[in-house]
């Protein structure tokens, strides 16, 4: 097993990239910084290809099981003989899929940002900056224990913030990567809490003894039971909380629309295909341990993925910035990818949600990843993000136009684009399981459908209009990548995920279920169709439906005013009456103490300092003055 | 010779000379005069090295060598003495230490 040593390497490559080209970031001059990361993750994803050939075609024996294994452990602190940590890469079928998906999204932005990025002041501190997310991501993907992955969870939480604040002159960049850091660092609390209940009462980080298929780690923690749920039901639905801040579930979702402040490129690798779905990727690596060990948690994470992806399906209908529609439209699918897991079983066919969860959560890295930087070549085009100053682009810009329908119809879940197949599964999974869950989801599809398609009209199509200076197709190393994920998008929902990705290793039949996928194909229909009558040309019919619902578009709009709560609980509530008496007793009580005691220091040496005249036969006097004191103290008391 | 002389007489002179020593360096301005106030101060403590040596163990040479020390070590503080004292000099144009108060609060 230890042939798989070399894996190491695909995460350390972008450290030494991000090392050299962060401390060199002045020395290198032009492009050189871009093209120096671009070559090293290159090879990363080299490597993850050559790893995920030989895991799963060349090193499997037809008839078994894909196993897990380390690749590599080293100890990295040892606390007690019982508390150590490691470092180390595991290998299963999740991981070496999520190796592909982030190598293969964060190529392509690299070659991408090459041309995106030109001429941008700190192009070398970019490349720096992605690199160290792409290190931070694949150490997460590898990691052999909860700890391990908490380490890196924070890593990409800093990268993230880095890259969001990219352009750190602007307000509302800074503040939007604080309010991601905030947030995310925020849930990361539940997620730690989780950790140290569930390692507390089962006695290991690693991930292996956790999910072992016999449940032995979980079944030695008695039976303690809080306000009615086991503590490991407890210890679960906090780690989904942190699952839940990375990945924008609802209510913790508020960070992800702003952080499109940054570069495109960041939002097509960090807050599409790869970051946000850290959540799930949590929830998918401690699945058996949900599934034997806390079946109530596993639906609080089929409801909130449920609600969130309904919930940012609708937002997203009402917005017009483009990058903050796919923003949401981000979050919706990761609810899907999250209600997936919430409503599988383990083991086998019942293990169909957990495929399906996979399953798109690949395809949605590759034609999310295509949407964005579609996104971003339209507004290197016009620069502009808001819709209502687009229009008629197609004729400008033909093969972003391309690119950008087969992605809309990708995510509209259109065959033969591999978002319907991939979806197709979550919808029997939900069906199977709960039909509400599937109502909800059902419509969440045609929604989709549609609010894609608003954004793809508004964009390419709409009344022509006039632009300043002709809006020009982006360079060649922008368009291929374009190509080659929309490659992605079109055929890989043609992979057999599941013969590859199964909860329990093992593969199992899966075949298309006409009696579901014809109709969501006609609830995506619809929705285009909707879309094409609303959009296609410019006319009334929207502004008159949104005045017909002016409420629900009033309150959709504006993001049903979740925003405002937060600020109204954390400005009016927690700073008026928890922060400002803190801050009193902070400044008058704390602060007065030690103002007090140096005051008194300062007052006793003002009063005793004219001792220290400077004249040497003063101190010489007192000097033997002291002398004397001592003799006639030790001569006549002692 | 030295035998017919008491032991009292020497210890008289050299405690006179260790006062007149401290004297001298408490009062005096002159960082010379201080100089020399220290030297009449080692020198006093050489006697009574001496002194002691010769009256308690007159077989014995362990005081003399403390005082050819005493003097070597003398010599050398005198030396490092003058050239700071040179040295003030030149800064200050003036060797009183009443002038020297720089280094105070």
């Amino acid at each position: 097993m230890n042939s798989y040593a070399y894996t190491l390497l695909i995460p350390l490559i972008p450290l030494f990239v991000f090392v050299f080209v962060g401390m060199a970031e002045d020395k290198l001059k032009g492009k050189l910084g871009g093209l120096i990361g671009t070559a090293g993750l290159g090879i990363g994803t080299f490597l993850s290809y050559y790893t995920a050939y030989k895991y799963f075609i060349a090193d499997h024996v037809a008839g078994t099981g894909y196993t897990s294994f380390k690749a590599v452990e080293v100890t990295w602190l040892h606390l007690t003989d019982k508390l150590t940590i490691n470092l180390g890469v595991l290998i299963d079928p999740i991981s070496v899929m999520m190796l592909v998906v982030i190598t293969t999204v964060s190529f392509m932005v690299h070659i991408y940002s090459l041309g995106y990025m030109e001429g941008e002041r700190g192009f070398a501190r970019f490349y720096a900056f992605l690199s160290l997310f792409s290190f931070s991501m694949l150490g997460l993907v590898l990691a052999t224990n909860l700890f391990q992955m908490y380490i890196f969870w924070e890593l990409v939480g800093v990268s993230s913030f880095l890259l969001i604040g990219y352009y750190y002159e602007k307000p509302s960049a800074f503040s939007a990567a604080k309010k991601a850091f905030i947030v995310t660092r925020f849930a990361d609390l539940g997620f730690l809490i989780g950790i140290l209940m569930l390692s507390f009462n089962t006695g290991t980080f690693d991930f292996q003894t956790l999910t072992d298929p016999h449940g032995l780690a979980i079944a030695s923690t008695g039976g303690a039971v809080f306000m009615g749920l086991s503590v490991i039901t407890w210890a679960l639905i906090f780690i989904f909380i942190g699952g839940a801040g990375k990945s924008a579930m609802f209510p913790l979702h508020i960070w992800l629309p702003d952080a499109m402040e940054g570069p495109t490129p960041v939002s097509a690798l960090i807050h599409a295909a790869t970051m946000v779905v850290a959540g799930v990727y949590l929830v998918a690596r401690l699945f058996p341990v949900y599934a034997q060990g806390g079946p109530v948690a596993l639906e609080v994470v089929a409801w909130v993925g449920a609600f969130t992806s309904l919930f940012a399906a609708v937002i997203a209908t009402t917005q017009t910035d483009i990058k903050r529609v796919l923003a949401f439209s981000t979050m919706s699918q990761i609810g899907y990818m999250m209600l997936s897991l919430g409503v599988s079983g383990y083991g086998g066919e019942e293990g169909l949600g957990f495929m399906a969860s996979n399953f798109h959560l690949f395809t949605h890295a590759m034609f999310k990843a295509l949407l964005f930087l579609g996104a971003g070549a339209v507004i290197h085009a016009v620069h502009s993000n808001d819709m209502n100053e687009m229009g008629g682009l197609r004729k400008f810009l033909p093969i972003t136009h391309l690119t950008f329908l087969i992605a809309c119809l990708t995510i509209a879940g259109i065959p033969p684009f591999s978002g319907f197949f991939s979806k197709d599964e979550i919808l029997v999974a939900a069906f199977h399981s709960n039909k509400i869950l599937f109502g909800i989801e059902y419509f969440v599809a045609g929604l989709t459908a549609f609010y894609m398609f608003r954004l793809y009209y508004n964009i390419f199509w709409g009344h022509d209009r006039h632009y300043h200076h002709t809006p020009h197709e982006a360079p060649l190393v922008m368009t291929v990548p374009l190509m080659i994920l929309a490659f992605g998008s079109i055929f890989s929902g043609f992979l057999p995920f599941h013969n590859l990705v199964t909860s329990d290793g093992l593969g199992f039949e899966s075949h298309i279920d006409w009696m579901i996928a014809i109709p969501s194909i006609l609830a995506g229909v619809v929705g285009i169709a909707v879309a094409t009558v609303m959009y296609k040309t410019k006319n009334a019919l929207p502004e008159k439906l949104s005045k017909s619902f002016s409420f629900f578009y009033r309150w959709a709009f504006h993001k049903f005013y979740i925003d405002e709560v937060y600020l109204f609980v954390t400005k009016k509530i927690i700073f008026n009456y928890i922060s400002r008496p803190v801050a009193w007793f902070d400044r008058h009580i704390v602060d007065g103490t030690m103002n007090g005691i140096a005051g008194m220091v300062q007052f006793a040496s003002v009063s005793i300092r004219g001792l220290q005249t400077g004249r040497v036969q003063q101190y010489g006097f007192v000097f033997l003055g002291g002398v004397v004191a001592l003799v006639l103290i030790f001569v006549y008391l002692f | 010779m030295i035998d017919n002389i008491p032991l009292n007489s020497f210890l008289v002179i050299s405690t006179l000379m260790f006062f007149i020593g401290i004297y001298g360096f408490l009062i005096r301005r002159n960082l010379i005069t201080m100089l020399m106030s220290i030297e009449l101060i080692l020198n006093s403590v050489n006697i009574n090295f001496v002194v002691f040596n010769k009256f308690l163990y007159p077989n014995l040479l362990h005081g003399h060598f403390f005082s050819l020390i005493v003097i070597a070590v003398a010599a050398s503080e005198a030396a490092v003495a003058i050239a700071i004292i040179i040295n003030i000099y030149r800064n200050f144009k003036s060797i009183d230490v009443d002038n020297l108060d720089q280094m105070k609060f």
